[in-house]
């Protein structure tokens, strides 16, 4: 948006952002690129207990054309990169990602000829939840966070 | 059917001269023999009235390098077989002497053995005669090396960096 | 005039679903070649979850390998550490004592209860009966309260030890697994309520994916997937390990071999489930629940702390591990998905020389292009959902 070059008062972009990210935040919709046990504690935070609905993201989309928000849960094997970098790439801009678990963020305790140390060697990540599997606070933590970072940024960034 | 039962049918079956070493550890027995018998040793135990194998529950490769005793070849197979009709289990063992000795597939006998020979051709490179599909099944296709062998460091990553078109239209291995 | 038409061109379609792809249940990729709708040929792709277990397994401590093999079958993770626990002590000749063993399979059996919960639900809301799930989940939830009660964790629980497990029960645990098993019944009864006489869900699993009992004895198939073709195999019943003999239960069995058979059968294994939970709380013997060995186990915590011998009991364990002597062992176990089987060939030193795990997903999932040839990809999903394919067992 342009809008900072055109108009000379800046507390109307400001208030645009406030507006658009309150938007943003509250209406996550996750790809949930499941690959191991994290995944099942996903299935954990999106059933009536631990509701992520109530924090927006319900409608998972497992089209990446439809999602905003990559939740990575579970080991990511050197096979499975070329994958994972493929869906990212695919998603629209804003795009957020949660690396969720340890093997995601840092390859976990398998430190072997086949799984990648870390899916930020991949992609870049806003969030990382630690945990084996974390439990569905946690992961509902890092969606808290991750819209406090939400609601800090400058909407025009993503274009 | 006792398995030293079942040991000595097979053996009596294939010949003393056949049999390369036999054991037994925790009440578990098994018989190996060289690759050239294998599938006459299966046969065997799934024909046999009173052994009646019906199914191949596992088959899985062994690299005995640097194991410490004086075997003197480098890998083994072991084919855990069972019978739920006479509810007994027993396991062959093929004595696969160095990397270019290959191993008779036996997936005509029982088709789960078409993809736990490709895991076994993966992770250790021993090759299967006649296998309609002998490629990797676990590691990606651009894997050099064989992961589970004893020389393979473990920490020897090996990345995927084709871009992702190419994974997507490999010729897909029609089963 | 018709016939100088050129002939109309056909071309199969070939259709990639997967790796990542919500149906698959996890990193499976299966590409179907296509007539119309009808699939002809199909070509089934793992590996998108190997994470090298075999081989860290020769590179840690026999107890290391606990947590790895738990991640195994990510479902019902406490049988898994279960049964290597108990391949450990077969190779080892040990024997764990009473009280272990009836904990072993109590949890075990929770592990089975909550691998189903899961594996109907996310079979049903494939189906598209999106409210199954919500209550096998919250099912699944109080059985992990229970866990968490026991060992902190909800998930991985890392609660088996070699020579037996880690430790008892608390105060009160066995009036809530009470409780919680006799919730079972109002739950199964919502969920079947829903499902076993709806006409959406037996039009759409009934004769799909079938399998005959000859090809499935040929691809190694066990677990739900064989005894929904007839043939009445449970490890637990054939070659009983943990007490199972002493426990007054029954092998479910059905006899199509088709999707509603497998999903059916899964009702009833939960139902048996229960019934072992029930009988083995209810002659819960007295005494240790772990083995007292000084080269095995590790001793209780004021021995370490007030005794010097346990203190070096403890360190000579934890450093160095315990070191079964030179030999092989095949050993299975009743897993949610059928024979889980572990090899393992030792050299006499603490880590173990080769570790073979035989999964039991495998050779269901190899019958697979067998099952789906012939149908539509609608049945595909239907099916591979019954198949409960999880890809961390097998591609370990």
């Amino acid at each position: 948006m342009g809008l900072e070059s055109k108009l000379e008062v800046p507390y109307l972009t400001t208030t645009m952002d406030t507006v658009i990210n309150w938007g943003r935040k509250y209406s996550m919709w996750p790809l949930p690129f499941g690959t191991a046990c994290c995944a099942i504690e996903f299935m954990g935070v999106v059933s009536s207990r631990y509701d992520i609905s109530r924090f927006g993201a319900e409608l998972v989309r497992f089209s990446p054309r439809q999602a905003d928000l990559m939740l990575v849960m579970g080991t990511v094997t050197q096979k499975m990169a070329p994958v994972l970098k493929q869906i990212y790439d695919q998603m629209p801009d804003p795009k957020w990602v949660i690396s969720m678990g340890a093997c995601a963020s840092s390859g976990g305790f398998y430190d072997n000829y086949s799984v990648v140390q870390g899916i930020d060697e991949l992609i870049p990540v806003d969030v990382y939840v630690a945990g084996c599997p974390p439990r569905p606070e946690n992961v509902l933590g890092a969606v808290a966070k991750l819209q406090e970072k939400i609601s800090r940024e400058k909407a025009a960034a993503w274009r | 059917m006792e398995q030293s039962e079942i040991a000595a049918r097979l053996i009596a079956h294939l010949g003393e001269d056949k049999v390369l070493a036999s054991g037994e550890h925790s009440d578990q027995h098994w018989v190996t023999v060289a690759p050239g018998d294998l599938r006459s040793a299966l046969q065997f135990m799934t024909e046999d009235a009173d052994v009646s194998v019906d199914m191949l529950t596992d088959l899985g490769g062994v690299d005995y390098l640097d194991y410490g005793d004086d075997r003197p070849w480098r890998f083994e197979v072991a084919y855990q077989l069972s019978s739920l009709a006479k509810n007994h289990r027993f396991r062959v063992k093929v004595a696969v002497t160095d990397e270019e000795t290959e191993v008779p597939s036996v997936w005509d006998l029982f088709g789960v053995a078409n993809w736990m020979e490709r895991e076994v051709f993966d992770l250790y490179g021993i090759g299967f005669t006649d296998h309609p599909n002998l490629r990797r099944i676990l590691c990606h296709d651009d894997f050099v090396g064989y992961a589970l062998r004893k020389d393979y460091p473990i920490n020897k990553r090996q990345k995927l960096t084709r871009p992702i078109e190419s994974l997507l239209t490999d010729k897909p291995e029609w089963a | 005039m018709g016939s100088d038409l050129p002939p109309i061109p056909t071309e199969r379609l070939v259709v990639n679903i997967g790796p990542s792809h919500p149906v698959t249940h996890g990193t499976l990729r299966i590409q179907v070649e296509l007539d119309g709708e009808t699939i002809t040929r199909s070509a089934c792709e793992i590996g998108y979850l190997h994470r090298g277990f075999e081989k860290q397994a020769e590179s840690v401590f026999y107890e290391h390998v606990i947590p790895y093999a738990e991640r195994l079958n990510y479902m019902g993770p406490c049988h898994n550490s279960n049964a290597w626990c108990h391949a450990v002590e077969q190779l080892m000749d040990i024997e764990v004592p009473a009280r272990g063993q009836a904990l072993r399979v109590i949890t075990s059996e929770m592990s089975r209860i909550i691998d189903h919960c899961v594996c109907i639900g996310t079979n049903l809301v494939d189906l598209g009966g999106l409210t199954n799930f919500w209550y096998l989940y919250n099912y699944r939830e109080k059985i992990y309260d229970l866990f968490e009660e026991l060992t902190g964790a909800r998930m991985m629980v890392n609660y088996p030890r070699i020579g037996g497990v880690s430790m008892d029960i608390p105060e009160g645990w066995d009036k809530k697994l009470r409780g919680v098993m006799a919730d079972m019944e109002g739950v199964l009864a919502d969920v079947m309520g829903l499902v076993e006489r709806n006409r959406i869900f037996v039009d759409r699993t009934t004769g799909v994916c079938a399998i005959d009992q000859k090809t499935a004895l040929s691809h190694g198939m066990t677990g739900p997937c064989l005894r929904a073709t007839g043939i009445a195999y449970d490890v637990r019943h054939a070659q009983p390990y943990w007490g199972y003999d002493t426990y007054d239960w029954e092998v479910p069995v059905r006899s199509n071999g088709d999707t509603y058979d497998r999903v059916l059968l899964r009702f009833d294994e939960m139902e048996q489930s229960r019934r072992l939970v029930l009988q083995a709380l209810d002659g819960l013997p007295e005494g240790p629940f772990i083995l007292d060995d000084p080269k095995i186990t590790l001793p209780p915590k004021d021995l370490v702390y007030n005794t010097m011998e346990g203190l070096i009991r403890h360190f000579k364990l934890v450093m160095h591990g315990v070191s079964p002597d030179r030999g092989e062992v095949y050993s299975a176990t009743e897993g949610g998905n059928g024979e889980l089987g572990f090899y393992i060939v030792s050299d006499g030193s603490p880590k173990a020389w080769r570790v073979r795990i035989r999964p039991p997903c495998f050779a269901n999932y190899s019958a697979f292009p067998k099952m789906v040839n012939g149908s539509m990809i609608a049945d595909l999903v239907a099916g591979l959902g019954s198949v409960n394919v999880i890809a961390g067992e097998l591609d370990r």
